[in-house]
């Protein structure tokens, strides 16, 4: 395993979201501004990574039996101090991100690389380790986000790329852009495209429905 | 290896030397930020005070705008501006009545009192002795006033500020600078374009009855108290509706208008 592939793995084949769907939540509800998704890809990725090097210090001392309590402690305390950071330096975004900051907690991503990665590496790796899953998070986060910016609300980073006929433009926003759901839409695509590019990570259907011959003879 | 991990000895120490670490590593981060944080929690405070005047312009400092605003302290139940002996009152409760925190008296049990439920429409459960008003004043005479309001929403409460020009009926702009409504949905109260929709607005109809209000839904054009819903958000809303029906109403804000509109304040 080398440290290029520790970080080049995550972004495209080994995708947390696209791939492994882990951490969608977040991705749903923190892409309606491009802004603020970029602010969230860094706070997840500085979680993600600072807390791969806290658990993969001191992996060999963490008892079993608590070793969830463990990773979580080190995770939470890692998203109050980013947090705090926030709101000291960037008041505003970490306003409108409100409560998705703390929500990094409860984000899969973190969690899972803390348990499958940092448990089993050393902290150099796992560092890369996290900063790479960040990174894999902020390539879909992004392109989400700007999709829905963009066609959602007419702006990118809060300039005016398509103007709206409500500013006496000629665009006509997409309203369900500024929705939770249409994250799902644009991330299903991002899906299909990764694995049409990527056909390994097509997977095997679990079971074949049969043809309902017998069924339709009857009637 | 992994069985001496197990042992009791061994897990409450690692548990006990983890919490104190990130313990220390917590409150560093939050007392060291904590100043910080609160300056920029007042200048944005100050800001939107500005902004819900329609004052707020590109350039000059927050520091050097916020100038041309008087800070006025009004007592709620006497309905009046604070005397010397109620700002007194204020200062040896610990509150500095030129930067009143508003927020945090209504947890004082000297500067608040508990909101019977039957009047309590904005859900705020204890309200204040005294509020901190914003006015810009000429030649004495009132130009425009700047009145806190807050009250929940769906998940929070939602604090801000609503603006009137010196006949205290029309509304300058309504601005939150504070809550934890959903963002894109209960959030877009702090959308330009639904906020602009407050402008102009006038509080009471012509029988003198306080009438504005969040509908849900669009309201009719040229409507002079309904203001549109946002879509998603109907709670949010009837939230920010019954908010600033129970500030400008008769158990908070409303006698004092009155009295301030007849010229006696």
């Amino acid at each position: 395993m080398s440290l290029k592939s520790v970080i080049s793995e995550p972004v495209f084949s080994q995708n947390p979201i696209a791939v492994q769907i882990l951490g969608v939540c977040s991705a749903l509800a923190v892409t309606t501004s491009l802004q603020v998704t970029l602010v969230m890809c860094m706070a997840l990725t500085a979680v993600t990574a600072c807390s791969n090097v806290g658990i993969a210090l001191i992996r060999n001392h963490i008892p079993n039996s608590i070793r969830i309590i463990v990773q979580m402690i080190i995770i939470a305390s890692l998203v109050i101090v980013v947090d705090q950071i926030l709101k000291a330096y960037a008041y505003e975004i970490s306003k409108s991100l409100s409560v998705f900051v703390g929500l990094i907690i409860t984000n899969c991503i973190v969690m899972g690389r803390a348990e499958a990665f940092a448990m089993k590496n050393g902290p150099v790796m796992s560092f890369f380790d996290g900063i790479g899953n960040g990174l894999g998070y902020s390539v879909v986060l992004i392109v989400v986000a700007t999709v829905r910016e963009l066609f959602g609300a007419g702006n990118l980073l809060g300039f005016e790329v398509l103007p709206l006929i409500t500013n006496g433009g000629w665009y006509q926003s997409n309203g369900l852009l500024l929705l939770p759901p249409s994250a799902f839409f644009i991330i299903g695509f991002f899906i299909w495209a990764l694995r049409s590019w990527k056909t390994e990570q097509v997977e095997q259907p679990d079971f074949k429905i049969l043809p309902n011959t017998v069924n339709s003879e009857q009637h | 290896m992994a069985s001496n991990n197990d042992s009791i000895q061994k897990t409450l120490l690692v548990a006990i030397l983890l919490c104190l670490f990130c313990s220390i590593i917590v409150a560093g981060a939050a007392v060291s930020l904590k100043p910080l944080q609160i300056a920029n929690k007042q200048l944005d405070k100050n800001k939107n005070i500005l902004a819900a005047a329609g004052l707020l312009v590109e350039g000059p400092s927050i520091e050097e705008q916020f100038k041309q605003i008087t800070t006025r302290i009004v007592n709620l139940e006497t309905s009046a501006y604070a005397t010397d002996a109620e700002l007194a009152e204020i200062s040896a409760a610990g509150f500095n009545p030129e930067a009143f925190d508003q927020k945090k008296s209504s947890k004082n049990p000297k500067l608040s009192a508990k909101l019977d439920a039957n009047k309590d429409i904005a859900s705020i459960k204890r309200l204040e002795k005294f509020a901190a008003i914003y006015t810009i004043e000429k030649d004495g005479a009132v130009e425009k006033m700047i009145l806190p309001v807050h009250g929940y929403g769906l998940w929070s409460t939602l604090y801000g500020f609503l603006a009137l020009e010196g006949d205290l009926e029309t509304v300058i702009g309504l601005g939150f600078y504070s809550h934890a409504e959903t963002p894109g949905l209960g959030g877009e109260v702090d959308n330009p374009s639904w906020k602009a929709q407050w402008v102009g607005k006038k509080l009471y109809n012509s029988e003198g009855d306080l009438s504005i209000r969040v509908i849900k839904g669009k309201a009719a054009p040229g409507s002079l108290h309904d203001v549109d819903g946002l879509s998603g958000a109907t709670l949010t809303g009837r939230g920010v509706s019954n908010l600033v029906n129970f500030w400008l109403g008769k158990d908070a804000f409303g006698p004092f208008l009155s009295a301030a509109k007849a010229g006696g304040a």
